[in-house]
């Protein structure tokens, strides 16, 4: 890796695309008077492009890495109990490291990168998801699994078709937490060379409001949107739960 | 990044290591010596000293709010959802933001981390003290207690192991973030991790390193707390 004086990764970006647009537009950032600057705005939105997605793609990567691990995890502890207290203490490591420290530990192993920035992100988010499959499973009424083995279902039926549909809501509950969380601390990824919104941040510092208010504002806005698409996503995927209110 | 084969974990660690407790010549800084045991311990007790601010401000605002709303029974779209809101704040455009709005220093950086604490702290002390049982509540007052003996000699201890995950939820949040206190103008730990061309990698690793020690010890000692308050509640619940 060529070791710039940024702490941005090199080549992520091309380095006249911010640079160019911060001479056009010194003025309103040199004021730095003004809360918001609305024409700034107008005109240079689609600088946001490319780490909107970059955010997009660090959010999905690290939220599906995250539920594959901690799903099957779950899935494997829930009939061996004497696993569960060691796994949420070892999630529970993960989780409280902060992000920004696991991209540096990670460094030595994996280098500056996406890759590097999704695995941190995905280790943060093991125990939310975890946890939540856990309780989920665990909160499935005996007489509910007990009927189940009554009409025949083996061990694996009654997980897939009984246990697994009833916990629905509390593991996207947690998968929707994880998600939320995500977006927000993927603001941080571009220091570990992952890009996103972050990098429009640490690339024109704290002396311009509006920059941070879009670039924050997008991230909000993602986080919002996942939030939702998950919410409708559970409605869907548990239509008993609707039949059983009206 | 072909051209940067991964060097030896091992000697990475042992770099950062050096570079914690020996100060080393920088690359930029015409070989000045940086980093080091006292820059460290510096670094690392203002990052302490912001936490622990930050933290209690943030209980200052939110247990009194979450115990009089949870009480009450009222509030619950404000506390409930001011704790989802909150999750959704990206840390950096929080801090960056803050610090170009209020400004930079030790005050202002306590204001903008404790944002990031009164939420958990709000929504779990709300939700804890609404969990507790209707029975001793209702017992307490049969025996004559007031409002206030109600809620903090019945309500408040049994509540405490849910009010307690909420500051830890805070406080990893907040340790987490301070890291990036530099950028208002706070120098801790992330001053390593951020300035690299300063520091160098083994800078960079040594930060990562105590950062992440020091918020696994953060979360032991408040383990440790809770453990404490709870069993002095349960012994108080009673009365």
């Amino acid at each position: 890796m060529s070791s710039g004086s940024l702490p941005l990764a090199a080549g992520e970006l091309p380095d006249s695309f911010f640079q160019e647009r911060t001479s056009d537009t010194l003025p309103c950032q040199a004021t730095n008077e003004s809360f918001f600057c609305f024409d700034w705005a107008r005109e240079n939105l689609d600088i946001y492009g490319t780490p909107t997605v970059q955010h997009l793609k660090l959010v999905l990567l690290a939220v599906l890495v995250g539920f594959a691990v901690a799903f099957s995890l779950a899935l494997f502890a829930h009939r061996r109990r004497w696993l569960q207290p060691p796994l949420l203490a070892a999630t529970g490591v993960l989780y409280t490291i902060p992000s920004i420290a696991f991209f540096f530990l990670l460094l030595p192993l994996t280098g500056r990168g996406v890759d590097t920035a999704v695995i941190a992100l995905a280790a943060f988010n093991l125990q939310i998801i975890y946890r939540n499959t856990i309780v989920g499973l665990a909160n499935v009424p005996a007489s509910v699994t007990d009927a189940a083995r009554g009409m025949g279902q083996t061990s694996r039926q009654t997980l897939w078709r009984v246990e697994i549909p009833l916990a629905l809501p509390e593991i996207i509950a947690g998968l929707r937490i994880a998600t939320v969380s995500t977006v927000a601390i993927a603001s941080l990824a571009t220091l570990a060379g992952g890009g996103g919104l972050g990098r429009p941040i640490f690339q024109y510092g704290i002396d311009f409001k509006t920059n941070i208010l879009l670039a924050g504002g997008i991230m909000v806005a993602i986080a919002i949107v996942f939030d939702m698409l998950l919410l409708v996503a559970q409605r869907a995927m548990t239509p008993w739960l609707r039949a059983a209110r009206a | 990044m072909i051209a940067s084969l991964p060097q030896l974990p091992l000697a990475s660690i042992q770099g950062a290591v050096e570079f914690i407790f020996e100060p080393q010549p920088s690359n930029v800084t015409g070989g000045a010596l940086v980093g080091g045991l006292d820059q460290t311990v510096e670094l690392a007790l203002t990052q302490l000293e912001v936490t622990a601010l930050a933290l209690l401000l943030s209980l200052v605002v939110a247990l009194p709010l979450g115990l009089y709303f949870g009480h009450r029974g009222t509030g619950e779209l404000l506390a409930v959802g001011l704790g989802n809101a909150g999750r959704a704040i990206p840390e950096l455009a929080l801090i960056a933001f803050m610090a170009a709005w209020i400004g930079v220093g030790v005050g202002n950086l306590t204001i903008a981390l404790a944002v990031l604490g009164v939420p958990p702290i709000l929504t779990n002390t709300f939700v804890g003290i609404r969990q507790v049982e209707r029975a001793p509540v209702e017992a307490a007052r049969g025996m004559g207690m007031t409002e206030l003996a109600v809620l903090l000699r019945v309500e408040l201890p049994l509540a405490v192991p849910t009010i307690m995950s909420g500051v830890r939820l805070a406080a990893i949040a907040i340790i987490g973030t301070a890291t990036i206190a530099p950028l208002a103008g706070v120098l801790t730990l992330g001053d390593y991790i951020i300035n690299r061309n300063v520091y160098g990698d083994d800078g960079v690793l040594a930060g990562a390193i105590v950062v992440a020690l020091m918020a696994l010890a953060l979360e032991f000692v408040l383990a440790l707390v809770q453990r404490r308050l709870t069993s002095k509640g349960l012994k108080l619940s009673p009365a």
